[in-house]
């Protein structure tokens, strides 16, 4: 992995001519997590499509770039809601999927390593329909992991998850992602309040950015603090929702 | 076992009621001949059956492996090139309004009384179910997977053998199970049209010679045969949609 830039987004993101979000200015620290909160139909999953380079219809009128001035192509990985797992292959071909994908000779011991970090070796042959949610996200974070990008995207990657085993993926992918420059895009209060170093809440007139502990991350979630920076998230977010 | 048990006691029901109309009305055996003499029937012309059975079969098998080998490639081969879409599309959804049946004459005017005018019209009947039906299942990847794919930086053929290969499996089984219907009618149709041999030849043959019993008998082993290649076609079919 090469080192892990800052992203910097600007502009109005635009779809189809009608400005969905207006004026962003918003920088990501280089190997932090960066939390984008927001209404649904905000282009929270746009953005998140624009970074990584997969097609959509909208467009961002400053651009993103790295700090780095490297161009973000072959950089990012995404990690989405739906786990996008084969389901006629079994955890270690899914986890491999990229390089055979491109045609070189994937690293299968590295693959087992991941595997063993995420909890799931002894799970390598069974196919994703034997696993609960929980471990079918820990296999798309292994597999994100074997891409070895700096740059990672997570689009409300453990949304579907029940509080605990959220709470649990959590953990382990702020461990497992260390040293990258992480964009969580999330509806959680609480995940923005743990897991990010900055956070923004998107609306209509720009990202405006939102209080969150300064401490290390993941935080507790009986955290004092963390608990405190969840309610002031709620109170934002409901705010908003008044006057939209 | 069980419904081995329930099919055998329909069938049991199915001819007794057939004998019970024959006795019933009284209607002479050059019309409705009753199960016992077409059962006689059926034993005393086993040989000329299998005979004539094994000359059906062979072009029915013939017919199948091409129309399915030209199918598959088809489809690929549009999967593939966008200039064969172009080009070749078209020409698909006309050659499909065509009623493949009706072309019959045509092929036996050009190919002939014995089994290449046969094979063809297999070939014909079943290659658009399966071009079409497997084609739409290489293309209609779900978005998440084609997400992954592009995130992969997939090449083009590995991208079509490892992920839409597999996830149009259930799409070419539906195809198959099309064909399997479809084939032992055009294989008869072609015969009807013009044969020296095969059980669509018999049946003509025996009904002019006022030998319906016999015509009976051929079309029961016709029959047989659709069932098998149906339940064969259907256990393969089957195994590809559980992956899914």
């Amino acid at each position: 992995m090469n080192s892990a830039p800052a992203l910097h987004l600007s502009g109005d993101l635009c779809v189809a001519g009608r400005v969905l979000c207006q004026a962003l200015d918003l920088h990501c620290q280089a190997r932090a997590w960066t939390a984008l909160l927001g209404p649904s139909g905000i282009g929270k999953s746009t953005l998140a499509r624009l970074i990584c380079g997969l097609p959509c219809p909208a467009h961002l009128g400053g651009g993103i770039t790295a700090d780095d001035g490297v161009s973000l192509q072959g950089r990012t990985t995404l990690m989405a809601q739906t786990d996008q797992l084969l389901p006629w292959a079994d955890v270690l071909a899914n986890v491999t999927i990229g390089a055979r994908l491109r045609g070189t000779r994937p690293d299968r011991a590295r693959a087992r390593q991941l595997l063993e970090q995420v909890g799931l070796a002894e799970f390598a042959h069974r196919r994703p329909a034997t696993l609960s949610g929980g471990q079918r996200q820990r296999v798309a974070l292994a597999r994100t992991l074997m891409e070895d990008h700096s740059i990672v995207v997570m689009d409300e990657p453990f949304s579907a998850l029940d509080a605990a085993t959220r709470a649990t993926m959590q953990d382990l992918a702020a461990r497992m992602l260390q040293g990258r420059t992480v964009i969580l895009i999330t509806h959680d209060p609480l995940e923005a309040a743990r897991m990010a170093s900055r956070a923004f809440l998107l609306g209509p007139d720009g990202a405006r950015p939102v209080d969150v502990p300064q401490t290390p991350t993941p935080r507790g979630v009986s955290d004092p603090a963390t608990l405190d920076a969840q309610a002031a998230l709620y109170r934002r977010l409901m705010a908003q929702g008044q006057t939209a | 076992m069980n419904s081995i048990l329930h099919a055998a006691l329909a069938l049991i029901f199915a001819l007794t009621l057939w004998q019970g109309i024959v006795w019933g009305t009284g209607v002479p055996h050059f019309i409705l001949p009753g199960p016992a003499r077409v059962g006689a029937a059926l034993l005393d012309n086993a040989a000329l059956l299998v005979r004539q059975a094994g000359f059906t079969l062979s072009n029915l098998a013939m017919g199948l492996t091409a129309g399915i080998t030209l199918g598959i490639l088809s489809a690929l081969n549009l999967a593939m090139s966008r200039s064969a879409r172009l080009f070749l599309r078209p020409l698909m959804v006309f050659a499909q309004a065509v009623p493949i049946f009706a072309l019959a004459p045509i092929v036996t005017l050009w190919l002939g009384y014995g089994a290449p005018s046969k094979i063809v019209m297999v070939a014909l009947v079943t290659y658009f179910p399966i071009t079409s039906a497997f084609f739409d299942g290489l293309m209609r990847l779900p978005p998440g997977l084609d997400d992954l794919t592009r995130q992969m930086q997939a090449r083009p053929w590995h991208r079509l053998l490892l992920v839409q290969l597999p996830h149009a499996l259930p799409a070419l089984g539906s195809g198959l199970r099309l064909a399997a219907v479809q084939a032992p009618f055009a294989v008869i149709i072609a015969e009807w049209v013009g044969a020296s041999r095969g059980l669509g030849h018999l049946m003509l043959l025996s009904n002019g010679r006022g030998q319906v019993d016999l015509m009976f008998a051929a079309l029961f082993v016709l029959a047989a045969i659709s069932l098998c290649l149906f339940q064969a076609t259907d256990r393969i079919a089957r195994r590809w949609d559980r992956d899914r």
